[in-house]
């Protein structure tokens, strides 16, 4: 095995064992900690693919940000003291077959599918040809993107407000 | 270049979303379902980059990554501030305890 494919199985299963702590684990604010390995480890699988914008944009927006507002959310909406019951998990079997029948469906479309491998292209920096595409061909998702954030951030303010009856 | 093909990099994607899918359905906190659709949502967007790496697509794959974070982002916001409204008529985010349409 070259060194590039044991760096490539070291993230897939630093990736896969933080997000089975994500999806099993009893506590709500460990979830969470899984969550941050899972979301660094896909990070560190993007630069692998040679997309380090795209790398450090995860590590902004999911771990700077994403995860720091579920944070936030959690201390919120638990009282210190109640720990034991904070991440209530029901109907696991039932729950484990049909993902593992989604799972068997999808290895097997993997494994039988004919894929088509172009010639792969050389690790160069994308930031620059990510703004270019931004401000070009990308330009309309790229304005109506912006005004979903605009939307979505009036929305959070009136939806968490505390409302007040005159 | 290396000795990982694109049916590792599918397979891998499958392991997260069939993860994030377990998470969604057995959770009953809906901030454990929220984290179970950002896997799911990771999940899709490595697809995407990994098979538009292995296609010569260009920069299109990243972009559409892109394009997922910021709806993860802007879903996130919403999802949490409904998450805190439920919280302050209901006093959980149990989401079986939360059947009432009138507050």
């Amino acid at each position: 095995m070259s060194p590039t494919t044991v760096v490539f199985y070291l993230l897939a299963a630093f990736t896969v064992a933080s997000a089975f702590g994500v999806a099993v684990s009893t506590h709500i604010v460990y979830s969470a900690f899984a969550l941050m390995g899972t979301l660094l480890g896909v990070a560190a699988l993007y630069v692998f693919l040679g997309a380090d914008f795209l790398g450090a944009i995860q590590l902004l927006v999911y771990v700077g940000g994403i995860l720091v507002l579920s944070l936030f959310a959690i201390m919120l909406t638990h009282r210190i003291a109640d720990v034991h019951v904070s991440n209530r998990a029901v109907g696991r079997v039932p729950a484990a077959v049909v993902a593992l029948l989604v799972f068997v469906g999808l290895v097997r479309v993997a494994s039988r599918a004919a894929w088509v491998v172009w010639d792969r292209q050389a690790l160069v920096p994308t930031t620059a040809a990510i703004g270019h595409a931004f401000l070009g061909r990308w330009l309309l998702p790229f304005e109506v993107a912006s005004l979903v954030l605009l939307v979505a951030l009036i929305g959070a303010v009136v939806l968490s407000r505390k409302e007040v009856r005159p | 270049m290396d000795g990982v093909g694109v049916q590792s990099w599918v397979i891998l994607s499958a392991i997260l979303f069939v993860l994030g899918l377990f998470c969604v359905l057995t959770r009953r906190n809906a901030l454990g379902i929220l984290m179970g659709i950002e896997l799911v949502l990771n999940a899709a967007s490595l697809n995407v980059v990994a098979l538009a790496h292995y296609a010569s697509l260009g920069r299109d794959g990243q972009l559409f990554a892109i394009f997922v974070i910021m709806l993860a982002a802007a879903e996130a916001a919403i999802g949490l501030a409904i998450v805190l409204g439920i919280y302050q008529s209901f006093e959980t985010i149990d989401v079986d305890a939360t059947d009432r349409l009138r507050g």
